[in-house]
Formats: C-alpha cells, structure tokens, sequence
C-alpha cells in the first residue's frame, strides 16, 4: 500500500478540471470521488488506473482495478460498512463511507465487479453550467 | 493592468535571474524572462514567500512612509497583535503603545482588541452559519486570496467576517468622529505585504476602513529610540486577542475541541487540498495562516520568529485573565449594525483558467499533456517556469516556446549536427566520388593507379 502516493491522481485531475475552467462544483464532487476512488484503490486492490475524461458537459471517472472485488455491493454501499483492516481504520481511513461518498458525489454511478479479479467503477458528474462550446 | 495592486514587487537591478522565488510561489505567479523575474499580476496573492526566499534582497513591499500621517488631523496607529512579540523582554508593551504616540500618532488603537471582537463573532458564526464545515477563518488576506486563485470551491467555507485590522480601523473612526474630530486617518502598522494589499484593495469591502499601511520593519528603529521618552499607555487586550498573533491563537481565543490551526502557506494548501477532498468533515473551523509561526513570522518583522513566538505567548498568559474591553452588549450592537459583515461577495479568481470557452481549454489542455509528456520532468526551472508542467502550459499559452527547454534545445542540436554530418558527407556530383570516406581511401590508393595519374594530365591536350 502506497500512502506517500495516494491522493496523486485526484490532484493531477483535479488540476486538470481548473486549468479547463469546469465550475467550483463539478471541480469540488469530482476531487472527493477521485479521491475516494483511488484510496479504495490503495486500500484494497492490488493495482488499478483512473482515468478522467473530460468534456463541457462534464467529467466521466473510471476506477479499474485488479484486486479482490467486492463479495456484497449493496453491503458496501451502505454507510459505515468496511472491510479495511484495522490499522488502515486507525489512520482515519477505511470509515465505511468511500462508495457512498462518490455515490453522493456522481449524477451516474455503475459498479460493476467480480470476486478474485477486480472492480471497475464508473461515474460521471454533469456540469450544471451550460457549456459555452 | 490597474485591476490589481500589490505590495510585492521586484527590484530590477537586483534580480539576478536565478528561479529561487519561482519555485517557491503557491500559485505559480513567476516566471524569469530575459534574465528578470516576472510576475503574474493576476496570479500573485502577495503572500510575501518570494521576499523571503529571495537571495538577492530583489523582492521588496511596497508599504507607506510614515510622512502619510501628516496628512491627517487625528492619525490612529493601529498595531497588530505581533508587534508586541518584537522587543527584548524589558520593553513593556505599555511603552511600546507609548512610543507611537511620541512617533507622531495622536491615538493608538491595538488590533488585538478589534480580535477579541472577530473572536466573539468568529464563535457566534460557528453556532449559526449554515453551509459546509469546516468555516475557515477569513483573517490572513493571503489565505483569503489563495482560495481565490487555487480553490474557489473553498470560497463558501471562508467566514464572512472582517479581519481585525479593518474592525479596529472601523471602531477608532466612529468613535473619534463621534467626538467630533475631523479628518481621522487609521494606520495599520503591519507584519506583512499582504495586509497591505488588503489595505489598497480589500476583498469584502468595497473599500478599507484603514488609510495606510506602515511596516513594522519601518517603524522598529524609531520606536526604539523613543521609549526612554517614558510614554506609557496601557495596554487594554486580553491575552486571547494578543495571541493573535502568533500560529494557534486564533484557534485557542476561539475554543473548543474540533479546531485546526495551519501555518505558513505551502502547509495551508496541503490542509485545504484535504477540505476540497472532504477529509475535514470532523473539524468545525480551521486557522489558516500564510506565514510559518502566524503574523510574527511575516515578511515585514525583525525579530527570529520563534523569540518573539515565545514573548508574545508569554505576554499573552499575563494578559489572559483580564476583562475584554468590548463588552458584550457593545458588540451585540455593532453586530447588529453590520460592523463585522464583509457586505462584498468573494468572487473566485480562476486564472489558472487556459480559455474562457471550456471546449478550447479542452483543447489545449489535451496539447498540454503532449508537450508534457516530451518534457525532461526535471523541473529544473531553466526555461524560467517553475516545473515542466507550468511551462507546457505557458508554451499552449503562447508565451514560451519549446526550445526554451535546454533538454530540448539540446536534442535538437544534436539533430542538427546529424543533418550536418550527413550533409557534410554528401560530395557534388561533379568531384564523382559519393562519400568522403571512399575518396580518402581512393586518395591513399592514387599513387599505385597510373589511369589516376594520367588522366587529369591529359585532359588539357584534349
């Protein structure tokens, strides 16, 4: 688990979405999903990618990763519910809320995993200001 | 460019040119060009880093001279809580309020009284204020700015409450022209550029209350020759106004156990990186301060900030048990007036922006990444941006171009020196040899060849 590094990704794309000029909100629900995406990443899997698309309509996220995969989706998506291990809660992570949160977070939420091979979760946040193509 | 003032500026003809302030500015506002920093007006918060990182002295303050207090009939020096911390232990804090009013000043108002007001607000706003958690302080005007620039989703977070600079320049100017004084000048005698920016051009009031900025850096010398007048005045904060000016005061005067206290400006991103990300749902209010150690440790102080970090904190133990001069019932009033409201919207600055239509921005950003990725990612600061990211996207702007890059611009020499060879190995058609090499080699062979020798003799006779 790579703690120094957790949390790179959400900024590279958080940075992305300002230097684009997408509004504060799409910018504020895109950087608490990211970041939850990948801690999930660190927390859980082996190994895994984001990747941001970005248009005038908004920002599509997808968490790929090979790793465990979640036994009981609907289980996780409650609030509260973790399987991190305790040294992992102890760091003020693995609180149970990390899917609910970028479910809070997404106007689209998909999950889509498989035991023993990996998660891919996607989620889209739509601008709510019209795009000035 | 009008639309901004700022305090930081740069002295020309001691700027060596060196990238020092370009790697350490929060919101990428430098860039060297032509040998000379330059800096991004719209960018710059005047946070001051680049004066204190700059080995050269190239990075001044723009503050005002003490002469600005002439031009007023009832001039109020308003010292900031941190002034206090800056004197050898035997100076009281009653002589050096003394000693403004032999400076010149015909009043003198401390700005930790004008805290222990924010303080009560500051409490009030976190029972009542609705919107997201945490609230952050709004007193550091570089914190403010930072926000603007780098986190405008942060904005709802910041308290809409006035800083105590401008409470105390509000106060002292009612009260003085409710005794019928006329032409009342407030002076901010300040740690810092950025109070000084705040000063010429506040972001919650259309404009200060406060006429002028003085440094303390400007101030210290004068004021030390004047306590021996033996002026003294007594001082009227209590402890939790004065420890104001240091990191932690502001929370500890505020109380409570869900409170986060940040200083100096790069730890200040870090903390609202983990807000913007929703990591800080736990804490109810955070003090964010520009400066390490707080306002004792501002760019326009004297003294090693951890002295006078000790000296005020001892100042202010002293002090704490005493009464606050603003009673209750006086700030219920002047609540209720509007004195402490911010009546001007905090607007985002979002000049990290590539385009102002979202589809070229995509664009270009996608241009961006290209360059990017062809980037050494050495941030070496050569090219005069501060890492090879920011010069990608000055190149997509328009105002560097790649071979500003010396990894690049060596590359293409060496591509150049191959054209070069190649082209120094092609022979004209009329010397019929096709490659140097050949003809060396041939040249070595001509003595052992009679043709050789016998045709270039021979071709005059045709």
């Amino acid at each position: 688990m790579d703690f120094a590094a957790a949390g790179d990704a959400a900024a590279e794309i958080k940075r992305a979405l300002a230097q684009i000029g997408m509004d504060s909100d799409v910018v504020r629900r895109t950087a608490i999903a990211t970041f939850e995406a990948e801690m999930n990443i660190v927390i859980h899997a082996y190994e895994g990618t984001i990747r941001a698309t970005i248009t005038s309509d908004g920002v599509e996220i997808v968490a790929d990763d090979v790793g465990p995969g979640i036994p009981d989706v609907g289980l996780a998506m409650q609030e509260g519910y973790s399987t991190a291990p305790p040294h992992i809660q102890e760091m003020g992570f693995g609180a149970g809320m990390g899917l609910p949160n970028i479910r809070n977070c997404a106007d689209e939420f998909a999950i889509e995993t498989q035991v023993g091979k990996g998660t891919r979760l996607r989620i889209f946040v739509r601008s709510r200001q019209t795009g000035d193509l | 460019m009008a639309e901004y003032f700022h305090s930081v500026r740069l002295d020309h003809d001691k700027c060596k040119g060196c990238t020092n302030c370009i790697k350490r500015c929060p919101t990428e506002a430098i860039r060297v060009r032509s040998g000379k920093a330059m800096i991004i007006e719209e960018r710059c918060i005047d946070c001051g880093e680049c004066i204190r990182i700059c080995p050269n002295n190239a990075k001044y303050a723009v503050t005002d001279s003490l002469s600005e207090i002439t031009k007023f009939d009832h001039a109020v020096a308003l010292p900031a809580p941190s002034l206090f911390g800056q004197f050898q232990p035997d100076v009281s804090p009653e002589a050096v309020l003394g000693a403004f009013l032999e400076l010149g000043f015909t009043e003198v108002f401390e700005v930790a009284v004008a805290a222990e007001a924010v303080t009560w607000v500051f409490k009030r706003e976190l029972v009542a204020a609705k919107g997201p958690r945490p609230l952050i302080s709004s007193a550091c005007p570089a914190v403010v700015r930072l926000i603007q620039v780098r986190f405008p989703s942060l904005i709802d977070h910041l308290l809409r409450v006035e800083s105590p600079m401008e409470v105390a320049a509000r106060v002292v100017k009612e009260r003085a022209e409710a005794e019928g004084k006329r032409n009342v000048g407030a002076f901010f005698i300040t740690p810092c550029p950025a109070k000084m920016t705040a000063v010429r051009q506040p972001v919650g009031l259309p404009t200060s209350y406060v006429d002028g900025g003085i440094a303390i850096s400007t101030v210290y010398g004068e004021l030390l020759k004047l306590f021996e007048r033996g002026t003294r005045r007594r001082v009227t904060a209590t402890g939790a106004g004065l420890g104001w000016g240091r990191s932690g005061g502001e929370a500890m005067a505020v109380g409570g156990t869900t409170l986060l206290a940040v200083d100096g400006i790069h730890s200040v991103v870090s903390v609202l990186e983990e807000i913007e990300r929703g990591r800080l749902r736990d804490i109810s209010f955070v003090e964010a301060q520009a400066c390490i150690g707080g306002c004792i440790g501002g760019p326009l102080m004297v003294q090693n900030p951890f002295v006078a970090r000790a000296r005020l904190r001892r100042l202010a133990e002293v002090h704490w048990q005493e009464e606050p001069v603003l009673a209750t019932q006086w700030l219920e009033d002047a609540a209720s007036r509007g004195v402490f409201g911010m009546p001007r919207e905090i607007k985002p600055r979002p000049v990290m922006k590539l385009d102002a239509a979202v589809g070229r921005a995509i664009t270009m950003m996608r241009h961006l990444e290209e360059i990017f990725d062809g980037l050494p990612g050495l941030d070496c600061g050569a090219c005069g941006s501060p890492s090879c990211r920011a010069f990608a996207e000055d190149i997509v702007r328009g105002n560097a171009v790649e071979s500003d890059c010396l990894f690049k611009m060596r590359l293409r020499v060496v591509e150049l020196a191959e054209n070069l060879l190649d082209l120094a190995k092609k022979v004209p058609p009329a010397m019929g040899v096709a490659d140097t090499q050949e003809h060396q080699e041939r040249g070595r062979e001509a003595p052992d060849d009679p043709e050789r020798d016998v045709e270039p003799a021979g071709a005059p006779d045709r």
